[in-house]
C-alpha cells in the first residue's frame, strides 16, 4: 500500500492538480478483468483499434438499410424525417453547406462506431456485427466512396479514406 | 426618484450604477398605507392556510414559469431540446426543474445500484466505482454554467427571430454542481505516460460519446452527483454526470458510464459531424471547447413590454468560460454610448453573473443592448463579427452581443443592430 501512495503521489506531481488525493482517497475502485472491461468499452479508433470481427459489403448491407433505416434516412441516404446521408459534396462552400457522411465525415470508423451505438434509433443493440459492417460499407457506398462489393472488416474500414478528411483543423491541442 | 444630471451615464436615459451599490437602499421609504380607521385583512388571511407538501412546488400563480421550446425529433420524445425560460428568471442560480435539456436519445431509467463508473484504457489498474463508493471520496462543489453550444444558434437567421429570450438563448443555466474531481479517480487507476486524451461514454440508448483532453480532466472535472444540493435529476444525467467548468455542453457527457484513458481523440460522431465549426473556405475545426464571452439583457426582452415612460431596471446575464465576468456595458441608443452595469455580488468564475442598469426611458424608440468582458480580456463581438468567415448555416458557438429595439409603445423585438 505504501509503495502504490507513492506511486500515485508522483503521478499527481506530473498531473499538478494540488489536489491532496493520497491523504483522503478511500480507494474504494473495485478493479476490473480485461472481459469486464471488454463488455463495457464501445470505443473505436480512427486507426481501427476497438473495431469488432465480421465484415460486410454494400450488396448486403442495402437489405439491412432498407428494413432499419430507410424509413428515417430516405432512399440511397438522401433523407427523411432525419439526417441526409448521402450527397452534398462541394457544397460546404454554397449558400447551403449540406454535411452528410459523404460531404463531411473525416472517418470512416465513425459511421460504424455510431451505428453501432445508436442505430437504428428505435432498437439499437439489434444489429450483428455483420449487419453493422455491411450497413457502414452500404453508406459508404452510396456516398460513391467504396464500391458496392468492397468488404469492411476491422482491416479495411480504417483504409478508407473519407473525401473530406483533409479539411479538419484542431481548435485545442492537449497539453 | 429624481433623475439628476449627474446620474446620466450614458446616452438616452441610462442611469448611474450608484443605487445598486448601495445596499439597502429600498428598505424604509415603502412601508406604506396609511392605516384607515378599520383594520382588514385579505381573504387569504382569514382562515388557516394550506398543509406542508414532501416536495414543494412554485406558487400556482407561477405556472407559466416552465422550460419553453420543447422539441423532440420526430417520430421521438426525448430526443431534442428543453430550453431554460431565462425571461423569468433574476439571480444566477437556475432552479433544477427549469434547467434545459439537450437529449441524443431520451432520458434513461438508471438504478443507481446497479449503474457504475468504469475508467480504464491507458491507466495501470482498470477500476469500477459504485454510486455508494464515490460517495466516500473527497467532493467538492462550485457554482457553475452549463451551455450547449449550440446555443442562440437562432441569431445566425437573415431576418432576427421574433420569440423570447429564453426561446432563442436558453440553452444556457448555472447551478451549484457537486461532485468527485475526476483526477482523484484517474490517480487510483494510475494514468500511464503517453495518455493525452479521456474518451467519456453516457448510458443512454445512444451512448453518447465526446473526447475530452486530459489536462482539462486533471484541471478541473467533476463526476458530478448533486446539483443544487440535491442528486442529479434524470435529465441531468442521474445519478452522475461528467461536468467540465466553461466548456460546451455536449462535453460533458450524462449517464456517465465509462472514461476511456487514451493517447488521441476517438472522433465520435458528435465531435466530428455536428459539434464542429466550419468556415466560409470548407475548413472544420474540430475540439472548440471553451465557451466564449456572452450577455443577455433578460429584462426587458423579448415578449416583455414596458409600460409608461419612466424608470426601469435593464437585467441579464453574463458569462463567460474563461473564468469571470470582469465587465458589463449598457447601452440604450443602439450602441453609441456604453455605461457599466452593476454586477451583482456574486461573480464566480465561470458561472451566470447578473447585471443591472437603472434606465430613464423618455418613452421613445431605443435600441438596448449589453456587452461583456471577461477577466482574460475578451470581450463579447457584434453578430456580424461573430459570423465573419463562417460557413453559412454555422450556429455552435454564437456568442454576438443582442439587442432588443423598444418601441414608443413599449413593445420589445429582437434586432439586429
Amino acid at each position: 500500500m505504501f509503495m502504490r501512495k507513492a506511486l500515485l503521489s508522483a503521478t499527481c506531481v506530473v498531473f499538478g492538480t494540488g489536489i491532496a488525493f493520497a491523504a483522503d482517497n478511500p480507494e474504494l475502485g473495485e478493479e476490473l478483468t480485461a472481459a469486464q472491461v471488454a463488455a463495457v468499452d464501445f470505443t473505436i479508433m480512427p486507426d481501427g483499434d476497438g473495431l469488432p470481427e465480421g465484415s460486410g459489403t454494400a450488396v448486403a448491407g442495402r437489405e439491412v438499410y432498407n428494413q432499419h433505416c430507410l424509413a428515417c434516412h430516405g432512399e440511397n441516404g438522401a433523407g427523411g424525417v432525419n439526417d441526409v446521408l448521402a450527397g452534398g459534396h462541394g457544397s460546404l462552400t454554397g449558400p447551403r453547406p449540406q454535411k452528410t457522411v459523404g460531404s463531411y465525415w473525416p472517418y470512416a470508423t465513425t459511421v460504424f462506431d455510431y451505428i453501432r451505438r445508436a442505430m437504428p434509433f428505435q432498437t439499437p443493440d439489434s444489429l450483428s456485427n455483420d449487419e453493422t459492417y455491411a450497413v457502414t460499407a452500404y453508406v459508404l457506398f452510396v456516398n460513391d466512396i467504396i464500391a458496392e462489393d468492397a468488404d469492411m472488416n476491422a482491416d479495411t474500414l480504417p483504409q478508407v479514406k473519407m473525401p473530406n478528411r483533409d479539411n479538419f483543423v484542431w481548435g485545442y491541442m492537449p497539453k | 426618484m429624481s433623475t439628476e444630471k449627474s446620474d446620466v451615464a450614458a446616452g438616452n436615459g441610462l442611469l448611474g450604477r450608484r443605487i445598486f451599490l448601495k445596499a439597502g437602499v429600498a428598505g424604509g421609504a415603502t412601508l406604506l398605507t396609511a392605516q384607515a380607521a378599520g383594520v382588514e385583512r385579505e381573504q387569504w388571511m382569514k382562515f388557516p392556510g394550506g398543509p406542508m407538501s414532501e416536495n414543494g412546488a412554485p406558487s400556482a400563480y407561477e405556472a407559466h414559469v416552465k422550460r419553453i421550446g420543447v422539441a423532440s425529433q420526430p417520430g421521438t420524445t426525448g430526443t431534442g431540446v428543453s430550453r431554460t425560460p431565462l425571461q423569468h428568471l433574476n439571480g444566477l442560480i437556475t432552479p433544477s426543474r427549469l434547467h434545459f435539456e439537450r437529449h441524443h436519445s431520451g432520458i434513461p431509467d438508471i438504478d443507481p445500484d446497479a449503474h457504475r463508473l468504469v475508467i480504464h484504457g491507458m491507466v495501470d489498474r482498470p477500476l469500477s466505482f459504485s454510486l455508494e463508493a464515490l460517495a466516500r471520496y473527497p467532493m467538492v462543489s462550485r457554482i457553475q454554467f452549463l451551455e450547449c453550444s449550440g446555443n442562440s444558434g437562432g441569431s445566425i437567421a437573415p431576418e432576427p427571430a421574433q420569440v423570447s429570450v429564453g426561446n432563442m438563448h436558453g440553452l444556457v443555466a448555472a447551478s451549484e454542481w457537486g461532485g468527485v474531481p475526476l483526477s482523484v479517480l484517474l490517480e487510483e487507476a494510475g494514468v500511464k505516460r503517453g495518455a493525452k486524451w479521456i474518451i467519456a461514454d453516457g448510458a443512454d440508448a445512444a451512448i453518447m460519446s465526446r473526447s475530452v483532453p486530459l489536462d482539462k480532466i486533471m484541471d478541473d472535472a467533476i463526476v458530478a452527483l448533486y446539483q443544487n444540493g440535491e442528486r442529479l435529476r434524470p435529465g441531468n444525467g442521474y445519478p452522475m454526470r461528467l461536468f467540465l467548468p466553461g466548456w460546451e455542453g455536449n462535453a460533458c457527457v450524462k449517464w456517465l458510464r465509462t472514461i476511456k484513458v487514451m493517447s488521441e481523440p476517438a472522433m465520435t460522431k458528435d465531435e466530428t459531424s455536428k459539434y464542429s465549426d466550419l468556415n466560409e473556405e470548407g475548413i472544420a475545426q474540430l475540439f472548440t471547447f471553451p465557451m466564449g464571452v456572452k450577455s443577455l439583457i433578460t429584462s426587458p426582452s423579448h415578449g416583455l413590454s414596458l409600460g409608461p415612460a419612466g424608470i426601469y431596471q435593464l437585467s441579464g446575464i453574463a458569462w463567460s468560460g474563461s473564468g469571470k465576468i470582469k465587465r458589463v456595458e449598457v447601452s440604450a441608443d443602439g450602441g453609441s454610448s456604453w455605461a457599466d452595469a452593476a454586477l451583482d455580488e456574486h461573480v464566480l468564475p465561470k458561472c451566470l453573473t447578473r447585471f443591472r442598469s437603472a434606465w430613464n426611458w423618455d418613452g421613445g424608440p431605443a435600441v438596448i443592448m449589453s456587452r461583456a468582458t471577461d477577466e482574460a480580456g475578451n470581450v463579447q463581438p457584434t453578430r456580424t463579427a461573430v459570423l465573419n468567415g463562417r460557413a453559412n448555416g454555422a450556429f455552435y458557438h454564437y456568442n454576438g452581443i443582442q439587442a432588443w429595439a423598444v418601441s414608443d409603445a413599449g413593445e420589445v423585438s429582437n434586432v439586429y443592430a
